[in-house]
């Protein structure tokens, strides 16, 4: 497998007031095609920085990131919109749909920048909320799904335009047990069945047991990496 | 259109919040379609008289200074004139002063310059004849459930009698009826003989209110006005003459100056208006930050999203402009039907439509921009954070 994502010497600061906060110091990191990796590392270590700027959310201060051979670092606002839009999907804690659409609307949304007809839009939906289990509850608006179905339809959100690319910051951190296990089945079935790269931040050791490899971060630098065999 | 479900669903998260906001915009619009239209009745009636077949002439100094009688024989003999005829307003009220209704003394051959006004000639004879007769629209006739033949007694409130009574009581020997629609306003008035006025009123006598010109060639309406207001030139009782439009709208513009009147009423109308939607659009975007930082994540672009919150605030201007200008159409209708003035019905005139469309436009930019900017501005990874 090719490295997918390549970071390389990839510092980040904020500024909050007059305090300078460097968040990474001088991270390298390769990750490959079709890997699942768990980002661990405690609170304020980075991790979640270190996702948003793979993911093209933010841009770093310093080095470069390079995914699928692309310098994203090196990109506008608005063509660094337009490569999420085709090359990631995103998964987060508390789900972030959207509240008046039903679920099936909610999946179409990415597919709204695409110039697909209505008709090829709502197949694809449907598509998507059946991978995840959901066909079902496609008229469903967010207040009538459980924490789990919610966070099933943003997963289903992030697949549907068939991104290379899935990040996800603490998935499971807002689900009981029963519901982070189904989610964190489904995120290693799109992995291993559909060969999504996946990189998921979580704080939970038994959620990153279903990565293939764990890299821990400490005060904004790599403290460990760990290759797991396949689950 | 693939983005309008996004609008709605925006619109429609809070639907009370939603709703309210667009009756005060229905009402705004609908308040300023009225209020301009009675603007720009005012602001038209220019003194152009050019095509008109009917003048009036009236006091170059007020609509409220009488003219001497003896002018007609004169006007009459201006080339160009078919006919001519006067009036004196009356202001008389029936029973209560709630029941206002326009009556005028008028000249004998008054109502042969208004063929629209259609009435048997029978009854047409016998308000030739009768000393006391009247004639009243059929409105007005139907307010009061008035029959020919019923006596009406009109109080006075600027000419009593010469026997110091203020009560005026008329024969009622016509009912006419105007077909044009748009001209059935005037159906609310009562008309009576100014030959019997003027005998009996205590003040004013040999003098009238205002001539009504019938000019016989439309295309020489502005010489004839000219020759007319000839006759009295340098004279204490110099006029001007006019269209019949123009000399309604005056007659109404003796309550201030409409057209700032309503400009001011407006201006305070849109400014509240301004502010209301303003703070509700804003407080709407407040509420949807996470949301829009989750549309920029999936790669929606900073214009796509500066579009979609500039969408919410049009289509909430435009949709309840709309509502506004169409009611306003109705209400103008129902005016039309129950006013007691002679004013032509307002209506809402495409001129009308095309600066409410402006101006929803503009109040929908002005108050979508604020919002705008800010979700152009938002940060994706402090909005998810909260920040």
């Amino acid at each position: 497998m090719s490295a997918l994502v390549d970071l390389r010497n990839v510092s980040k600061t904020y500024v909050r007031g007059v305090q300078k906060v460097e968040v990474l110091h001088g991270i390298d990191m390769e990750i490959r095609a079709g890997d699942f990796v768990a980002l661990m590392g405690p609170s304020g270590s980075g991790k979640t920085t270190l996702l948003n700027l793979i993911g093209g959310l933010d841009a770093p201060t310093g080095g470069s990131i390079s995914v699928g051979g692309q310098r994203i670092d090196q990109l506008s606002e608005s063509a660094l919109a337009r490569w999420r839009a085709a090359h990631v999907g995103f998964v987060f804690q508390f789900y972030n749909l959207l509240s008046t659409l039903a679920a099936r609307r909610n999946v179409e949304l990415p597919l709204l920048l695409t110039r697909l007809s209505g008709t090829q839009r709502r197949q694809r939906a449907q598509i998507a909320l059946q991978l995840v289990g959901l066909a079902d509850r496609a008229a469903h608006k967010p207040g009538e799904l459980s924490g789990g179905q919610q966070q099933r339809v943003a997963i289903a959100r992030a697949i549907v335009s068939d991104p290379t690319l899935l990040v996800c910051d603490e998935p499971t951190g807002d689900l009981d047990r029963h519901s982070a296990e189904d989610v964190l089945r489904l995120l290693q079935q799109l992995n291993r069945d559909h060969g999504k790269t996946i990189i998921m931040v979580t704080h939970d050791p038994k959620a990153a047991e279903f990565a293939r490899r764990i890299v821990h971060l400490d005060k904004g630098v790599l403290v460990d990496d760990i290759k797991r065999p396949a689950a | 259109m693939k983005y309008l479900q996004l609008v709605l669903a925006a619109l429609l998260r809070r639907k009370t919040r939603t709703l309210f906001t667009l009756l005060s915009v229905v009402a705004a619009f609908l308040l300023f379609s009225l209020l301009d239209s009675v603007r720009s009745a005012f602001a038209g009636a220019g003194s152009s008289v050019a095509g008109l077949n009917r003048l009036v002439t009236i006091s170059k100094i007020s609509f409220t200074v009488q003219l001497p009688k003896s002018l007609l024989g004169r006007i009459q003999a201006v080339p160009g004139v078919a006919d001519a005829a006067y009036a004196n307003w009356f202001g008389g009220i029936y029973q209560d002063p709630k029941n206002f209704f326009a009556n005028e003394a008028v000249a004998g051959n008054f109502l042969d310059l208004y063929p629209e006004f259609e009435m048997p000639a029978a009854q047409r004879t016998a308000f030739r004849n009768t000393r006391t007769g009247a004639v009243v629209g059929e409105q007005l006739a139907q307010r009061f459930n008035w029959k020919i033949g019923d006596k009406l007694p009109l109080q006075a409130t600027i000419f009593p009698q010469k026997d110091g009574s203020n009560t005026w009581t008329f024969d009622l020997v016509g009912i006419y009826h105007i077909a044009d629609p748009k001209q059935q306003a005037r159906e609310n008035l009562l008309l009576f003989n100014w030959d019997y006025f003027d005998e009996a009123r205590a003040l004013g006598n040999g003098s009238i209110g205002w001539y009504v010109v019938k000019v016989a060639d439309p295309a020489t309406a502005d010489r004839v006005a000219q020759a007319v207001d000839a006759l009295s030139l340098n004279s204490d009782h110099e006029t001007k003459t006019q269209s019949e439009r123009a000399f309604q709208l005056a007659f109404a513009s003796q309550f201030g100056d409409i057209g700032l009147i309503v400009g001011a009423i407006m201006a305070a109308v849109f400014f509240t208006l301004i502010l209301l939607t303003g703070n509700t659009m804003a407080q709407a975007v407040r509420e949807r930050i996470p949301e829009l930082a989750i549309l920029k994540t999936i790669g929606f672009s900073n214009g796509s999203v500066l579009g979609l919150l500039l969408a919410e605030a049009l289509l909430l201007l435009l949709l309840g402009g709309c509502v506004g200008l169409l009611l306003a159409g109705l209400v103008a209708q129902a005016l039309q039907k129950t006013t007691g003035f002679t004013l032509q019905p307002i209506v809402s005139s495409p001129a009308v439509w095309a600066r409410s469309l402006a101006l929803m436009t503009l109040i929908g930019v002005l108050v979508g921009a604020l919002p705008a900017y800010r979700g152009l501005r938002l940060r994706i990874v402090d909005a998810l954070a909260g920040r």
